[in-house]
């Protein structure tokens, strides 16, 4: 795939990071500011989009780039189901259960688990919808050969 | 009520769309129409006159909140129309490329 | 703020009536997200901050995979010329539509004006719900503590679309 002009590409470079910062941001206070694990980790994927868009990239790195994300998402499930499962080994042997103590409302470091079920939300959202993206642009490069 | 009603009205649009259009992608525009006024509905179900958005501050506690369940519900919701929106797009390039048309009744037609 | 809402839902219907009428493509899929920009506003003025941080990304990530299919393959709506069969079918519709909107404003008249009632589970929520999951975000601890079981669910839906998008897209078997 062909990238874009050197316009595209500058301005990329400005705001690619930002916008990836910006969706670390709100996943990690997704506890306490609107958004969370849902809504940060769409924007991480729509900040790698935007990278791949305007730099564009050869099928071989394309095609790496995809198995390495699918690892990741897999990665990221299996991490939460392990979390949700781990609340039968601590206290009350329920499923969900939130075993770490709760902190003080407001605080960053506070919520028990509720950070970690968000960083591995955030993960899996941005991988699935960056695999989907790559899976349609392998789809059109390897149509056109 | 007005504000139901103007949201099932969206969703009528939507389905009007799938039952009359031929096209494929027609369809698929529609369908997201669909979606797109069930989630206000549940939006609209969740509010509360005066509320505030659902943010606790530890400062100043008592106060009328906006119902967060629907909000819940709602938030996997989109995620999830996006990921069976794209499945829907990728299943239409495909019909494409091996038929090489968007009509429905002539992929009903060639399929013999 | 019913007014404004019903304002912003109507325009959402004339984007909704011309992405349905469009004779391009590309045009019909770009009024499309008209319709889903319009609802970031309404979620904002409905006090739903998360859900309008989430609908504007989506929105725009829905809108370039759409573009892409639409540029890949033809542009073009396809040539109607008025038959029978065409005919009935939109009078069919427009009668089924009519049913559907006469059983909603029936229906409509037992559920709460807007604003002024609560759901009955919403008291359990959110009265002390902050010390009980320990989360200021209400949304969260909806999302990942009282309704762990559905956001479980979710991520194996999501999960499983991905399967689906990678099998029906792959051309040539791995070697």
């Amino acid at each position: 795939m062909k990238g874009m002009t050197l316009i595209v590409k500058k301005t990329t470079q400005l705001m690619a990071g930002i916008v990836f910062m910006y969706g670390i941001y709100v996943i990690v206070h997704g506890h306490l500011t609107p958004g969370g694990g849902f809504a940060g980790g769409v924007i991480i994927a729509g900040s790698l989009i935007l990278v791949t868009l305007a730099f564009g990239s050869d099928f071989l790195k394309l095609v790496k780039e995809e198995a390495g994300t699918t690892l990741i998402e897999s990665f990221a499930t299996l991490m939460f189901i392990l979390i949700a499962v781990s609340g039968f080994f601590f206290g009350t042997r329920i499923f969900f259960n939130n075993f770490l103590p709760k902190g003080v409302v407001g605080h960053l470091i506070s919520a028990g688990v509720l950070p970690l079920y968000n960083i591995f939300v955030g993960t899996e959202v941005a991988a699935s919808i960056f695999i989907i993206f790559l899976s349609l642009i392998i789809f059109k490069e390897e149509s056109a050969q | 009520m007005i504000a139901y009603i103007m949201c099932f009205v969206l969703f009528l649009v939507g389905l009007y769309g799938v039952i009359t259009k031929r096209n494929l992608v027609k369809i698929a525009v529609s369908l997201s129409i669909m979606e797109i006024s069930v989630f206000l509905f549940f939006a609209l179900l969740g509010y509360i006159d005066g509320g505030v958005a659902p943010i606790v501050d530890p400062a100043d506690p008592a106060r009328v909140y906006v119902d967060p369940l629907p909000q819940a519900l709602v938030l996997t919701a989109i995620v999830i129309g996006l990921a069976t929106t794209s499945m829907l797009m990728a299943i239409i390039i495909r019909l494409y490329r091996k038929y090489g048309t968007f009509d429905i009744r002539e992929i009903k037609n060639l399929r013999g | 703020m019913e007014v404004a809402v019903s304002i912003i839902t109507g325009l959402m219907i004339l984007g909704a009536l011309y992405a349905i009428h469009a004779k391009d493509l590309l045009s019909s899929v770009i009024a499309c997200g008209i319709v889903g920009y319009s609802l970031v506003i309404c979620f904002l003025l409905l006090k739903a901050p998360d859900l309008a941080i989430v609908q504007i990304v989506v929105d725009t990530i829905t809108l370039i995979i759409m573009v892409a299919v639409v540029l890949d393959s033809s542009r073009e709506e396809l040539f109607l010329k008025p038959d029978t069969q065409g005919y009935v079918t939109t009078l069919t519709g427009v009668f089924l539509l009519a049913i559907f909107l006469y059983f909603f404003v029936i229906s409509v008249q037992s559920l709460d004006i807007l604003g002024k009632g609560s759901l009955r589970m919403a008291e359990q929520y959110i009265n002390g719900a902050a010390q009980k999951t320990g989360s200021a975000n209400l949304v969260t601890g909806v999302v990942f503590d009282f309704r762990g079981y559905d956001t479980m669910g979710e991520a194996v839906v999501l999960v499983t679309a991905v399967l689906g998008v990678l099998t029906i897209l792959r051309i040539k078997g791995k070697k």
